[in-house]
């Protein structure tokens, strides 16, 4: 957890925190953005090289096409405008990890610029600026510790080396810890629909840096920004900047001034640290690559990409609350991976009540999934024995306790719904109307104060007798049949 | 424009390169006479010419093509087959000049 420093509420409140995120997503392609090289996670360190990513003299950079498409279609997903041309330039700095001495970016022409995602925050929907996108390579991997020799040396892995990127620069239009985490989570599900990246954190194919900064209630200027990098989990971010706004009020209060520099979080402490003063090395003398021609994405590219873009998560969930007569809580749940919301559109489509289907995903399917760690990919149960469940339900062939029995069943065993329900024998519920009607005679000589009330009027406590049919049945009765004799049974008491 | 002596330091340190003070006083005598050959170039009037990073951006092109296509001959579809291969592992670390076999290595560079 994060440590705050102690200020006081009062002096929170004289100070406005302006946070502005910028996100590194890797592209999922198979080759790296300049040379034919595998991107794949986790193979042996300094295996998938060659000059161009070791930065040999005399090896040039040929870009990857699908780099191109995957960073417009995200583009094109945040509502950015495409620059039809866009150049790369080098920015230069030294370090070792950079073994060409720059990494090859884009800087005064990216892209894609203004675009933006819609956030929930605490005041209702807002509108978050995304400054820009562009395309760069990524550097490779220095380890500092956990191998011999590791007290004086650095150890270099340049496998990540070439890397395809996009960075996505959002405005500072974001004003609480909270708005970044929102702003974070908004922005991967989009990332996560348009399929050009899996977002894995743990892989650091995310990775996030924020720039915070705050002012004066009422002052137009920015107060000076400290960047937090090193930030591995959306809850850490969240944590960071909320220590680094505190942080920097503390330092305003005494008297001091907030230094630019970039700082690093300490999870265990909750803490930020000062990593290195920025005032110098910020100099990265960029300057167009030579090597590369501009990139040019014109109307007829744009179009063919555009083609590519799927329907996004709000747009998705907006019509699956419409077409299926979902609650929106429901369209939450279900549109939180496109692979589950596919899966639910599909069996929502064979199912003769979609909304059975919707509350059977969440109530049955979820919670086993999680329980055995499995995504919905894996489910034993498929779709279609979703669909083919709902619809026993609906019809009343079966209970609800049959079903839960049957999705056991199915964890259990690694079965579909259909082949378990019919192993079983294709189970009916009871729908014996004598032994039912004995039951309701029984539950209805056991409470005669409850039926003393509906007498009186208290229609509302039939639904009390059919908690206690069901029960006594053993949750095996058919609700509505249940519902039906029900009826008739204390209507009959009304006349005697 | 004139290259100073500070402006030498500046960009050696950023580089991380040291120089000595003979070096320093060589730097700034060649920078000097290279930008001031270049500086010729100032003579011409530009004003009406467009910005260009590379002049293949006007003579590298496909002109008979359009947009996008113009240069798409620069750039390549997403696949490994049929295109250079990584090194073998041995021989991308054959030149390092440190290494343990599996990384290159570099006197600590640690940013806490």
């Amino acid at each position: 957890m994060a440590t705050t420093p102690s200020i006081s509420t009062a002096a929170r409140a004289k100070y406005e925190p302006i946070i502005g995120l910028e996100v590194h997503v890797q592209l999922l392609t198979a080759s790296k953005i300049f040379c034919s090289c595998s991107t794949q996670f986790g193979a042996p360190p300094n295996t998938n090289v060659c000059p161009v990513c070791l930065g040999l003299p005399g090896a040039l950079p040929v870009l990857n096409r699908k780099v191109v498409e995957f960073a417009t279609l995200a583009a094109m997903a945040l509502q950015c405008r495409i620059n039809e041309t866009s150049i790369f330039s080098r920015k230069n700095y030294f370090y070792p990890d950079l073994p060409k001495g720059y990494q090859i970016s884009q800087f005064d022409k990216p892209l894609a610029e203004l675009g933006f995602l819609v956030i929930q925050s605490a005041n209702g929907p807002k509108r978050i600026g995304i400054t820009r996108l562009h395309v760069e390579e990524d550097a490779g991997k220095s380890l500092h510790e956990g191998f011999a020799g590791a007290a004086d040396s650095t150890a270099i892995d340049l496998n990540r080396s070439g890397v395809p990127l996009i960075e996505i620069v959002s405005e500072p239009d974001i004003a609480t810890a909270d708005e970044a985490y929102q702003y974070l989570t908004a922005l991967k599900e989009i990332i996560l629909y348009t399929g050009v990246s899996d977002c894995n954190m743990e892989e650091g194919s995310l990775r996030c840096d924020a720039n915070v900064s705050v002012r004066p209630v009422g002052q137009e200027k920015f107060g000076t920004k400290a960047e937090v990098k090193n930030v591995n989990s959306f809850r850490f971010i969240k944590e960071a900047i909320e220590y680094e706004i505190e942080r920097q009020i503390e330092v305003i209060e005494s008297g001091g001034k907030v230094a630019q520099e970039t700082r690093l979080y300490n999870s265990v402490e909750g803490k930020t640290y000062s990593m290195r003063s920025k005032e110098q090395a910020h100099d990265y003398r960029y300057f167009p690559e030579p090597d590369l021609l501009p990139l040019v994405v014109d109307e007829k590219w744009q179009a063919e990409i555009r083609a590519t873009l799927p329907e996004l998560p709000e747009a998705r969930r907006q019509r699956m609350v419409t077409e299926y007569g979902i609650t929106p809580q429901d369209a939450a749940v279900l549109t939180e991976t496109r692979a589950l919301a596919d899966q639910f559109e599909s069996a929502a489509k064979a199912a003769k009540n979609p909304k059975r289907v919707a509350n059977l995903v969440q109530s049955e399917l979820m919670g086993r999934l999680k329980a055995k760690g499995l995504d919905i990919e894996h489910s034993p149960v498929s779709m279609a024995g979703v669909a083919a469940s709902a619809d026993l339900v609906e019809s009343g062939a079966i209970s609800g306790k049959m079903l839960k029995d049957l999705y056991n069943l199915c964890f259990e065993r690694g079965q579909d719904f259909l082949q378990v329900y019919d192993e079983a024998g294709r189970p009916e519920q009871s729908r014996d109307t004598s032994a039912l009607e004995k039951i309701i005679e029984e539950v209805m000589a056991a409470n005669p104060k409850q039926l003393e009330q509906y007498r009186a009027g208290k229609k509302t406590v039939i639904a009390f007798f059919v908690g206690q049919v069901m029960k006594a049945s053993k949750g095996q009765a058919n609700p509505q049949m249940v519902n039906e004799l029900l009826a008739r049974k204390l209507a009959t008491k009304l006349n005697s | 424009m004139k290259v100073t002596d500070k402006d030498v330091s500046y960009v050696a340190d950023l580089s991380n390169v040291e120089l000595t003070d003979s070096e320093r006083v060589r730097m700034v005598r060649d920078l000097n006479s290279i930008l001031g050959y270049i500086e010729r170039l100032s003579e011409l009037d530009t004003a009406k010419v467009p910005a260009m990073a590379q002049v293949s951006d006007r003579y590298g092109a496909d002109q008979s093509k359009q947009g996008s296509e113009r240069f798409a001959y620069a750039s390549r579809e997403d696949v490994r087959e049929g295109l250079r291969a990584s090194l073998p592992h041995a021989e991308a670390m054959a030149n390092a000049p440190g290494s343990d076999a599996t990384f290159f290595k570099v006197p600590k560079v640690i940013e806490r």
